[in-house]
């Protein structure tokens, strides 16, 4: 109880749009500065609130792909044909813009390599913007040298889909699961027991596990993790998306 | 003073406002699936469901015996925290005040607690007078795993992640206790006409 006494009140801060620039053909990368940011830990996201002139408001959830030691807040925004904000996010906002956000939020789906004590092998498996709050955990694994055994497996559709290459090519192992490059030697397909057991830190070395990705996608990943012999409570899921009905 | 976002707009179909609460949006057709950890799936044959006070089992039922309780089917909207609603949507299960009659407490919180360890609080007063249920069917069919099957608490009127799913037990207690999401950053309560989403709002 006391933990949740000392938590301090999340406002809304403005914040002024750096960069937006294409980081793939579906996915901008959006750079903010936000003065009276507090700070977070890898693996947290935060909230944009959007206004238009009648006062209309829409917000979503994005997480944060920069580590707190990178003094702008970077987000990978997927422009979804559809939707309401992301389109606005990647199509219509400009350097100098402002809008707002607040955060950061959830204390569970987190890691620090700055503040890893215990070392243990942590595993990560994306599936396509999914891999968003590992750029910030291994962009500052790097940063700060962490000695912690760090894996990330990635499943995207293809290699031009591969979202922020320099930040995670030392740790990742790619999956590509609808068109490969020429002479491509990499794993295709999407991830199974069998792809999990050749590229994941197996089940005795007790691993923390962290899966984002699709709704689908993260099911089917965790469902396997736990069939190979991971404990469940080892694993962390974050989805986002819908299901068509049941 | 809200900062306007320069040429944005609503881009869905105005839903009836009354029914929306602030910062929400109408999902529509779709079924969003949040949870923290892996889909736990308890079979039938091992599942139970217990009403637990000062220490004590005060109730427990087989999944058999479950099933022979008397049912209600409420047709209801639900507010995710991630801003998704979704309108009319159609349960069954056993209405909280059935699992509860004859049970004598004077407790004011209820803890629920799940298969793969998830817990979230709510006041005793929010799970009866026909507010919250135990929901075993979704739509006419039985509630998938990923949406809590076999069974999960349904409490409409707060912030979905207080329908807990997988729901094994309710705990009577004379103290507030934060479950999973609000030791995590979220709000306490979690009341969607108040946008009570995070600590503090």
């Amino acid at each position: 109880m006391a933990r949740a006494a000392v938590q301090r009140r999340l406002t809304w801060l403005p914040a002024t749009v750096v960069d937006n620039r294409a980081e793939t053909s579906r996915v901008h990368r959006l750079i903010f500065d936000v003065p009276g940011w507090q700070g977070h830990v890898p693996g947290q996201h935060l909230d944009i609130r959007l206004t238009a002139e009648d006062g209309y408001t829409a917000q979503r959830s994005y997480s944060i792909a920069s580590p707190p030691e990178e003094p702008h807040l970077h987000l990978l925004v997927e422009q979804l044909p559809e939707g309401e904000v992301s389109p606005y996010l990647t199509e219509q906002t400009s350097p100098g813009d402002v809008l707002e956000l607040r955060g950061p939020i959830g204390r569970f789906f987190v890691w620090s390599a700055a503040d890893d004590p215990e070392a243990r092998p942590v595993q990560l498996i994306a599936g396509g913007s999914g891999v968003a709050p590992f750029v910030a955990m291994l962009d500052q694994h790097r940063r700060t040298g962490s000695a912690t055994p760090v894996r990330l497996l990635y499943s995207t559709r293809t290699l031009d889909d591969v979202l922020a290459p320099a930040t995670l090519e030392p740790y990742a192992t790619l999956t590509l699961t609808r068109q490969t490059p020429a002479g491509w030697q990499g794993e295709t397909g999407r991830i199974d027991a069998a792809l999990l057991a050749r590229h994941t830190f197996p089940p005795d070395v007790r691993p923390r596990i962290f899966v984002c990705g699709a709704t689908v996608f993260a099911e089917t990943v965790a469902t396997a993790l736990v069939d190979a012999g991971h404990d469940s409570a080892m694993i962390r899921i974050e989805r986002y998306g819908i299901t068509g009905g049941l | 003073m809200p900062v306007v976002s320069r040429g944005f707009g609503r881009r869905r179909a105005r839903p009836p406002d009354e029914r929306l609460p602030p910062g929400q949006y109408d999902v529509g057709d779709g079924f969003p699936v949040l949870s923290a950890g892996p889909t736990p799936r308890t079979p039938p044959e091992r599942w139970d469901f217990r009403v637990e006070g000062d220490g004590s089992e005060l109730r427990r039922w087989s999944w058999a015996e479950f099933r022979e309780l008397p049912r209600a089917a409420v047709m209801v909207d639900i507010h995710c925290v991630t801003t998704w609603s979704k309108f009319d949507t159609r349960w069954e299960g056993v209405a909280i005040d059935t699992l509860l009659d004859g049970v004598e407490t004077t407790a004011t919180h209820v803890l629920a607690s799940c298969d793969g360890g998830y817990t979230t609080n709510v006041p005793l007063a929010d799970l009866t007078g026909n507010k919250a249920w135990i929901v075993d069917t979704y739509d006419g069919r039985p509630l998938a795993p990923e949406h809590g099957g076999p069974a999960r608490l349904l409490v409409p009127h707060l912030y979905f992640w207080k329908s807990a799913k997988w729901v094994r037990t309710l705990t009577l207690l004379h103290y507030d206790q934060p479950g999973f999401w609000e030791t995590f950053g979220y709000h306490n309560y979690g009341d969607p006409w108040r946008e009570q989403r995070y600590s503090g709002d």
